[in-house]
């Protein structure tokens, strides 16, 4: 009661501050900014920046890739939603990569992007990440820096603890935070309690170049909210760690309902456990619904796959296969520091922040210390696992990462700081303030067996008055510490794109050296790719027109056509033939109802188009490719339907007809 | 003694010859700002190469604004016969090392010198039909200007700064004409005696 009473205070004191800060606080905006903060986050023009960082665009759908220190931004990433600027989802290409058993989803809620890591080291081939709304995973390819697979989670919905990387990329997993009767039929939300269940999934990466999503095996859980996760490395490689809330299985004003439980739950998935489950056969085959779209660089065209069930493990039928830590209050991130000894509850609703030992939980698990069994699941007693607690920190933890170094760095939200502690002796080192209200924070390798320990990214959700204002709808921002001496210092605060829930970043050298500068031509295995100008045409099927047309400094070919009717269906193949780097063309079409194509050099795209009228219409290179840029130009005329005319085409002085 | 060691002398020359296969004669580089790595492009005695397979692709588009010809090295006759130039020359410069005397030596040597020179003219006459010859519907047009690369230095054309200079290939040819010639001088003395001797 207190404890609780506490907290209400200080919410209420926060807000009171908060308010006061907005007006009186002018003085102090800069925060706790060093005099060489400039000289510490300038990279020179043309110089590089040390990192990658990769930052969620949260209700954007995508990732964008910004440089540390400058904060400066590369480039937008389209991973769940459509994107206009690249054609993504709009080009008949990856439009499979948008197709789900709902249908098309076109937007995502993207939280958590994942470096792929060997031996517990981020190692820069993929980066993968979740889609919360519409359960998926994405994988980012680094040579390309493209969305290349995505995998839905079916028996899932809110698919927050995802994707959390095991120590070889094994496994990427996925917890439900929105549990739902499974399998997904129509039953009264009241009775959630009996039945609403969760669901644990664990999607296999291939080793190899391609590094293929399969789903391997779900755990059918008790219908908590699975709200985040972490994957053990070092002694505790084998496990997986998911923070669960609403242990009260409330179904509705979840805000109170769910917060009434002193303890709720962080559950230890033994994933080699269930692999050994699997192997044996001791699971249940369930019908499940779910695409699997995969994009290839050789053909440069996305496909779906339908898959139609999943291997389900059931904890009470498997005994050791799962336990539930006690951890107080409504914990949401869960954080395994670089030696996998230590697992941090970062419990939202508690004055203190948890810790949780592996070896003592491996000793609770041996001597069988359970407080009781829910669904089969044991609940190990919280006195035999907690291996310390940071005494009243801050108001709100949310998550921490890990310097690499011995200390450990807690966001709290609610009182808007990041807190550093010492792993092992619990004392609080260091504490600086975040312009406001901090969510994840960012370590680059930060959640790794090697942090590299120099700056730590603060990402938050509210900004008010830290830049000029733009209307009722501000930025997100994230802001860069300097973590390398004992103190923490503020060096620079910069927008983002969307919500940056969470973010990863890597030493550039690891990825810049292996980034692709084009697609060679020759490799392009696309049905419609045209591989020279000799052959560019244009046919017709029935009322599909197919124009074969190719790209290069600085016209298209054909650049007119002639002899499209109204009713027909357009389908322009573009192939830009260009080898070399950077030179993308773009290529659009009056009146079109989708989008632009962009094609980078050695590629194929094809722009679907329905001309809804009679007449003639433009088509250019959208993408400043070179001098004679604004050349790059041509027509297509449509005639009226009951036309009785030939296609043809042509480019200068070469012309062309159909059959 | 000291002839048999000029007749080694001459074959490691004739040999060095075969070099050329596997080095090119000359580089051609282009330089613009929007062009960090520079494009490379390296003639050999039977091909043209650049630092990627596209280059050649790459310097034809920025070419063709101005109106130059396509450089297609299938269309250059000198890089399907000059191959076999070297073939025979290294042959016959091992056969002469062999059982040829002094003299031969000095006419393998006059023989390259004057290949060479040829070689660097033939050269010449190429960079002036590309730079000379332009397509007079070309979309850029600048009175007065052509775009004959130097043969040997460094010179603006337009935004790019063309730099040519013989690559390790010519190093080759021309030691292996050197050689021939410190064969030649080698077996001085010792043919002298042996000439005596015969007489």
């Amino acid at each position: 009661m207190k404890t609780k009473l506490f907290i209400l205070l200080a919410v209420a004191l926060s807000f009171v501050l908060a308010g006061c800060d907005s007006d009186g606080g002018k003085g102090s905006k800069t925060g706790m900014v060093g005099s060489n903060a400039a000289e510490k986050v300038y990279v020179a023009p043309g110089e590089h920046d040390e990192f990658y960082a990769f930052m969620s665009g949260g209700f954007s759908g995508q990732v964008s890739v910004y440089g540390l220190p400058s904060g400066r931004l590369f480039k937008i990433i389209p991973v769940f939603s459509q994107d206009g600027e690249k054609g993504y989802g709009y080009n008949e290409e990856t439009k499979p990569m948008l197709e789900t058993s709902h249908g098309f989803v076109p937007w995502d809620d993207s939280h958590h992007p994942e470096l792929s890591q060997t031996d517990g080291v981020p190692d820069g081939r993929f980066l993968f990440i979740n889609g919360n709304n519409t359960p998926r995973i994405a994988k980012i390819d680094l040579r390309t820096f493209e969305t290349t697979e995505i995998i839905e989670i079916p028996n899932s919905a809110g698919n927050h603890s995802s994707p959390f990387t095991t120590e070889n990329s094994e496994y990427l997993v996925a917890g439900t935070r929105f549990s739902v009767p499974i399998t997904e039929t129509d039953v009264s939300i009241k009775e959630y309690a009996a039945k609403f269940q969760g669901m644990l999934t664990f999607v296999s990466v291939t080793p190899d170049d391609i590094g293929d999503m399969n789903i391997d095996f779900q755990i059918l859980v008790p219908g908590f909210d699975y709200d985040l996760a972490h994957s053990g490395k070092g002694p505790s490689h084998g496990w997986t760690f998911f923070t669960t809330y609403n242990t009260e299985k409330a179904s509705t004003m979840k805000e109170v309902n769910a917060s009434q439980n002193d303890k709720d739950y962080i559950a230890a998935v033994n994933w080699k456990k269930a692999q050994e489950y699997i192997k044996a056969g001791k699971f249940k085959t369930m019908p499940a619904n779910y695409l699997n779209n995969e994009y290839s660089d050789h053909t440069h065209s996305a496909t779906s796959k339908k898959m139609t069930s999943t291997r389900v493990l059931i904890p009470s039928e498997c005994p050791g296969l799962i336990y539930y830590i006690p951890t107080p209050k409504s914990p949401h991130g869960v954080d395994v520091d670089p030696s996998g000894e230590y697992i941090v509850g970062n419990g939202k609703l508690s004055a203190d922040l948890t810790v949780h030992s592996y070896t003592k939980m491996m000793k609770a698990i041996e001597a069988k210390a359970f407080e009781k069994e829910i669904d089969g699941i044991p609940v190990l007693k919280f006195d035999q696992v907690v291996a310390g607690v940071v005494e009243k920190p801050g108001l709100g933890p949310l998550h921490t990462e890990f310097d690499g170094k011995g200390y450990a760095y807690t966001t709290f939200f609610i009182s808007s700081e990041v807190v550093k502690w010492k792993l092992g002796t619990w004392e609080i080192v260091d504490r600086i303030p975040c312009y406001y209200s901090v969510g994840h924070l960012m370590i680059p390798g930060g959640d790794s067996r090697k942090p590299w320990g120099k700056y730590l990214v603060a990402l938050n959700k509210i900004t008010k008055d830290r830049y000029l204002p733009t209307g009722p709808e501000l930025a997100h921002s994230a802001q860069l510490y300097d973590i390398s001496g004992d103190k923490m210092e503020l060096l620079l605060d910069f927008p983002t794109v969307g919500e940056p829930h969470y973010a990863q970043a890597i030493e550039a050298s690891v990825i810049k050296d292996r980034s692709l500068k084009y697609y060679k031509l020759d490799d392009n295995k696309h049905p419609h790719a045209t591989k020279n100008e000799k052959d560019t045409r244009v046919e017709r099927k029935g009322n599909e027109v197919h124009v074969y047309l190719t790209s290069i400094r600085s016209h298209f070919a054909p650049d007119w056509i002639e002899g499209i009717k109204l009713g027909d269906v357009v389908y322009f193949h573009l192939t830009n033939l260009e080898q070399d780097w950077d030179v993308p063309h773009g290529f659009a079409v009056k009146g079109a109802n989708n989008a632009e194509l962009l094609v980078m050099p050695g590629q194929t795209e094809t722009l679907k188009w329905i001309p809804q009228s009679v007449g003639v219409f433009p088509m250019y290179c959208t993408d400043f490719c070179s001098a004679l840029h604004q050349e790059m130009q041509g027509y297509v005329r449509v005639h009226p339907a009951s036309a009785n005319v030939k296609l043809s085409w042509g480019l200068g002085d070469d012309e062309k007809q159909g059959k | 003694m000291k002839k048999k060691s000029a007749r080694i002398v001459m074959i490691i020359g004739s040999l060095m010859l075969l070099l050329v296969f596997m080095f090119p004669l000359w580089s051609i580089s282009l330089e613009a700002p929007q062009f960090p790595e520079g494009i490379n492009m390296y003639i050999w005695v039977n091909q043209i190469t650049g630092d990627s397979e596209s280059t050649l692709q790459n310097m034809n588009i920025l070419n063709h604004y101005i109106g130059m010809q396509k450089i297609e090295p299938d269309s250059i006759p000198e890089l399907q016969y000059f191959p076999y130039i070297i073939i025979f020359m290294s042959v016959l410069g091992v056969l002469f090392g062999l059982f040829g005397n002094r003299k031969t030596f000095l006419i393998w040597a006059v023989l390259m010198s004057l290949l060479g020179i040829l070689g660097i003219y033939d050269f010449y006459l190429w960079e002036y039909d590309y730079g000379h010859n332009l397509d007079p519907r070309a979309p850029i047009k600048v009175p007065g200007m052509v775009y004959q690369p130097p043969l040997f230095g460094s010179e603006w054309l337009l935004n790019f700064r063309a730099i040519s200079y013989p690559a390790l290939g010519s190093l080759f040819l021309g030691g292996s004409t050197v050689l021939a010639g410190l064969a030649f001088f080698m077996s001085k003395e010792k043919k002298e005696v042996n000439d005596e001797k015969v007489a």
